[in-house]
């Protein structure tokens, strides 16, 4: 690790909030070194507690996270909030407004925002996410809050590894849930039917509720139903007070806890394999040249895979 | 350079009128920045410690108020006193020309009013990113 990355980690642990700052922009660049720099960053990680929020666009998301990282920071805790907000596909840029809803509470003493882009990369997000609630994590906060962006299937992954996840629905809908079907409800340890003033509300508590009941799992801890009003602030007490108990007694078991770091160390893997070999095509026009040949029919896609990870394959096969 | 550049756009004190930052904002998202927007009614304090936190090559002050001299002026005194002073400073809005050239000597990078290309404006803030992580960052 040379000596920027030394003098960065330093002044990080010392509490430098411009050296936190930089220190999450070099590694979610990916900047060389990122990964000694969190080999580094490790050992002093697992003290925080991570929250996910999620929910669809417009759901109230960032309003809630605010409401929510303000009482923590009442009662005497530090936190940290990622808030993710999409890449543009096409121009890789993005327009991170997260922030506009955490005015209040993004200048209190105590807390540090810092909005993330997806950047596109498939599953990248969540890694570099993790990163950086680790980074969070290891300069001290108490929670780091985890906002991701609206439904589908990436922000599921990001908060598979945190110890909470709040889902937040709101009336208005089609019939309630249909925007968090598949997958969402089953990583939910509390649902927040957000915008409760709104007509519907009950009926979307219902909709949850009939869900739970047609689980198939009957000995699993129910998740809560909690009704908050975010722009006013209205049940929020009530939803950090729910938060906080369930996070004592949650239970999470041994299986919990190997299956997160499997998650993790895959995914890394994943990521530096391919990594390697996009650097070798990129230095080499390899993709170009694959592109070409599948595209005059001498070859396809499958072929190529196979031969490009090849050597992989046959390190293994030596073993 | 692989970084993504970071700009933070933000209107600063009391004026609502964000039509210019948006189109700024959106015009350096379609270039490939990453925008941070903040809308209106931000103090200078706020707009300083968000920079900071989010690690931005360029914040945007956009002001049609007329206060823009004292605005500019207390956000690149505060980003110098926490250690942002990096951070290039844009300013936009309907600025008169005597001070265009204030807001230069103050250290802005660029004054943006009416008629301003994006793409100016977005090689603007690349050159400096650029000189910003090549040399001054630790």
């Amino acid at each position: 690790m040379d000596s920027k990355w030394r003098q960065l980690m330093t002044d990080m642990k010392s509490g430098s909030v411009p050296a936190l700052s930089r220190l999450i922009t070099r590694v979610e660049s990916r900047e060389p070194g990122w990964m000694e720099a969190m080999q580094e960053i490790f050992p002093d990680t697992g003290k925080a507690r991570l929250i996910g929020i999620t929910g669809s666009p417009g759901a109230g998301k960032s309003t809630l996270t605010s409401q929510v990282a303000c009482i923590l920071v009442e009662q005497g805790f530090t936190v940290g909030i990622i808030a993710v907000d999409p890449s543009s596909p096409f121009s890789g840029g993005a327009l991170l407004g997260d922030r506009i809803r955490m005015r209040d509470v993004s200048c209190l003493e105590g807390v540090f925002v810092r909005s993330m882009a997806t950047r596109g990369a498939l599953g990248g997000l969540n890694q570099s996410a993790r990163d950086v609630a680790k980074i969070m994590d290891a300069f001290g906060k108490d929670f780091v809050l985890i906002e991701t962006v609206g439904v589908g299937q990436d922000e599921i992954e990001v908060v598979k590894t945190v110890d909470l996840v709040l889902v937040i629905c709101v009336p208005g809908q089609g019939d309630g849930i249909q925007a968090i079907k598949a997958g969402v409800l089953e990583i939910a340890n509390i649902f927040v039917v957000n915008k409760a003033d709104r007509e519907g509300a009950d009926q979307v508590v219902l909709d949850i509720e009939t869900m739970l009941e047609l689980g198939s799992d009957s000995d699993a801890l129910k998740p809560l139903i909690i009704k908050t009003i975010a722009t006013r602030g209205e049940g929020i007490s009530f939803l950090v007070d729910q938060t906080l108990d369930l996070l004592k007694t949650l239970d999470r078991k041994d299986a919990w806890q190997k299956n997160r770091i499997q998650e993790e160390l895959i995914g890394l893997v994943e990521k530096e394999i391919v990594g390697l070999i996009k650097k070798h095509w990129n230095e080499t026009g390899g993709l170009d040249r694959a592109v070409n040949q599948i595209l005059d029919g001498e070859s396809d896609p499958y072929s190529i895979a196979q031969k490009v990870t090849a050597p992989v394959a046959g390190f293994f096969k030596q073993k | 350079m692989d970084r993504t550049i970071r700009v933070l756009v933000s209107k600063v004190g009391l004026d609502g009128h964000d039509r210019g930052a948006k189109v700024i904002a959106y015009g350096l998202r379609d270039i490939g920045f990453e925008v941070i927007f903040l809308g209106i009614g931000h103090t200078p304090e706020q707009i300083v410690i968000t920079a900071l936190q989010e690690d931005v090559d360029a914040v945007g002050l956009f002001v049609l108020s007329g206060a823009h001299l004292p605005l500019t002026k207390r956000v690149i005194e505060g980003l110098k006193e926490k250690g942002g002073e990096d951070i290039a400073i844009l300013v936009g809005g309907a600025i008169p020309d005597e001070d265009k050239t204030q807001l230069k000597e103050m250290g802005v990078l660029e004054v943006l009013t009416s008629g301003i290309r994006i793409d100016q404006v977005a090689q603007l803030i690349n050159d400096h990113a650029f000189t910003r992580a090549s040399h001054k960052r630790v």
